[in-house]
């Protein structure tokens, strides 16, 4: 019986393949936004996390200014201490149950190699840079500890940096300009890829930091300390070390806030992600709307085929049909048909997700649950805005319907 | 002749409108039609004979008096229980055929079956069955515009017969055909009364197509203004 009824509504649809195309539209587009837009939202979510993590697991930032929140600015309203060398030697003299400290700056800076230019982030920095980041050199060598000291021109670049001066090329010992200095590339960065924000992580120069402080800053200022915690040092333990150290150096009197942020990368995973979701959630939510007005396209277009069908529903009242078989199969046409365009619409909405997924370079992640969810709330979409022209078929006088021309 | 009977109406009234505007259809109309009979209801437009078959077909109800079908007081019944009735009992044949447009004969038949809940292969059977009984085989998969007048009048029947109904309804069901296909119709329907003891009730205008019948009952006015047996037929 159901099944008679399923091919009965097929049928229906098929004899009109424009109209009905025409009615899907609306939960098509609507199903293929919620699910285009749930996918890529949990693929950025997931993007952000591994980018963080990729920053370097268990690491802390110190920068100079008062605490913000995670991604916020560090205190505008002050005047700012920067950081200095002192703060740095403090730290790794007696801060215990970190793998790695290490100092960086950082400005954007145009880089010249022959007649090609770029804008890179240059970072100044020492050879604890890369053990902190969890960053590996492809070739070449890290900074020396006399390098470092000395500020010597020397840089290790990103393949971004590479691929525009040097195609694939090896720029080992190539002498590249950053701002108005010259500098050797004694190596190459491992390839890290975009952040969820779309910022390029291989666009990068990085140079040693008093090499950096005289010649392209032109001040001794420490922009950041990252610091790694070791494997068996989680960073909320750290972080209070940290603080104590740097409190002592910097000479904070107990009443008052340290001038410097302490910022957890775990927690600013977590926060990003879950700012990621909720952003997800309410473009998931604008997308449901045009659910609801594919809803009504269905009762609408539900209504014409009950008037259009009204001979039709007299025969089929005359010859015994009940008043709910006559409501069953107005229902199940309208259910299949909104169930069609939910199926179509999340093969779309797939399809959009993949290329924003390839485009935006973030992880495709399709979810069941996301996906049965379109499915059963396209049926259900069918089912109640298909019930009241169904209704109103199933109540038809047959004797009436039977004169309908 | 002394078989029970199928169809009473006791003081039938059929009112229609308000008030000044209130219009009796039916006007105290008692009426009885035993089983196994084949019966032509006639009688000029607005006398009553469509209301008349409507209620004997379990389509309408009365305003006023008491319709009695096979035992049952079928006037007091709501509307999904008549279609029970309808679905059980009784068979329509109607004068624009009213075959579903694009669905195959064969389809067309099974119809009734598919809302009694016979299952596919049983239905299938069936309909094969009782367009063998209107010499439509060969038909079958042919859809209403690929068959003649005739035809499709004659799938109709097959339709109203597949359920082996007690009571057949009949309204003009020779209206669109001509002299030649009336003939065969009234032929199939007069074979399946006295085959199957098929009980008849046919609305018709037409006074030839009305002595294939074996009793007339003329309505005028929303009476009953004549009940007579046909000759030759009897």
């Amino acid at each position: 019986m159901i099944w008679e009824t399923v091919r009965l509504s097929l049928r229906s649809i098929r004899r009109n393949v424009l109209r009905s195309f025409l009615t899907l539209l609306g939960i098509v587009i609507g199903v293929a936004a919620v699910i285009a837009m749930l996918t890529i939202g949990s693929g950025t979510t997931e993007k952000v996390k591994a980018d963080i993590s990729k920053l370097g697991s268990n690491l802390l930032v110190v920068r100079s200014g008062r605490p913000a929140g995670p991604g916020g600015p560090g205190g505008l309203d002050q005047v700012v201490r920067p950081l200095a060398e002192k703060d740095l030697a403090a730290l790794v003299a007696h801060l215990t149950g970190a793998r790695a400290i290490s100092p960086a700056s950082q400005k954007q800076v145009r880089v010249i190699f022959g007649t090609e230019s770029l804008t890179s982030g240059v970072t100044g920095t020492d050879s604890a840079y890369l053990d902190a980041r969890d960053w590996k050199l492809v070739s070449g060598r890290p900074f020396s500890d006399s390098e470092t000291r000395s500020g010597t021109g020397v840089c290790l670049i990103g393949q971004t940096v590479r691929q525009q001066f040097f195609g694939a090329g090896d720029p080992e010992g190539e002498i590249i300009r950053v701002n108005r200095t010259s500098c050797k590339i004694i190596g190459l960065l491992e390839p890290k890829g975009y952040t969820g924000f779309g910022q390029d992580q291989d666009n990068v120069v990085l140079m040693p930091l008093h090499a950096y402080q005289r010649r392209i800053a032109g001040n001794r200022d420490i922009d950041n300390i990252y610091i790694a915690a070791d494997d068996t040092t989680p960073t909320s333990e750290l972080q209070p070390r940290v603080e104590d150290i740097l409190r002592d150096i910097r000479r904070v009197t107990a009443d008052r806030e340290s001038d410097f942020a302490i910022r957890d990368m775990t927690q600013m995973a977590d926060a990003m992600a879950s700012a990621t979701t909720t952003m997800t959630g309410m473009l998931g939510a604008v997308a449901g709307v045009s659910l609801l007005v594919g809803g009504i396209g269905i009762m609408n277009i539900m209504l014409v085929s009950v008037t259009e069908r009204t001979r039709e529903i007299g025969i089929r009242l005359a010859i015994g049909a009940h008043e709910k078989h006559i409501l069953i199969q107005f229902l199940v046409e309208a259910t299949v048909l909104s169930l069609l365009g939910g199926i179509i619409g999340i093969l779309i909405g797939l399809a959009l997700a993949g290329l924003a997924s390839v485009a935006l370079t973030i992880p495709f992640a399709p979810s069941p649950a996301v996906i049965l969810l379109a499915v059963g709330f396209s049926a259900v979409i069918g089912m109640v805005f298909g019930f009241f022209p169904a209704l109103r078929g199933a109540r038809l006088d047959p004797i009436d319907a039977l004169r309908h021309e | 002749m002394s078989a029970p009977l199928l169809i009473t109406f006791d003081k039938v009234w059929k009112s229609y409108g308000e008030g000044e505007a209130r219009v009796h259809a039916l006007a105290g109309v008692d009426l009885a039609i035993r089983r196994g009979e084949f019966v032509a209801i006639t009688g000029p437009s607005g006398s009553g004979k469509s209301t008349a078959m409507n209620i004997i077909g379990c389509l309408d109800t009365p305003t006023v008096g008491t319709y009695s079908f096979i035992g049952v007081d079928a006037g007091r019944l709501d509307r999904n229980r008549r279609a029970l009735l309808r679905n059980l009992y009784v068979g329509f044949v109607f004068q624009g055929y009213n075959l579903l447009p694009r669905t195959t004969a064969a389809e067309n038949v099974e119809l009734p079956l598919i809302y009694r809940g016979v299952a596919a292969r049983e239905r299938r059977d069936l309909a094969m069955q009782a367009l063998a009984e209107v010499a439509l085989i060969g038909r079958e998969h042919h859809t209403p515009a690929e068959l003649s007048g005739g035809q499709q009048q004659r799938v109709a029947i097959a339709r109203a017969i597949v359920t082996r109904p007690t009571l057949l309804v009949a309204d003009e069901p020779t209206g669109n055909l001509d002299t030649a296909r009336t003939h065969e119709i009234m032929e199939l329907l007069t074979r399946l009364n006295a085959d199957l003891g098929l009980t008849i009730v046919m609305v018709t205008h037409e006074a030839d197509v009305a002595a294939y019948a074996e009793r007339t009952i003329r309505f005028l006015d929303g009476h009953v203004a004549a009940d007579t047996a046909n000759a030759e037929a009897a």
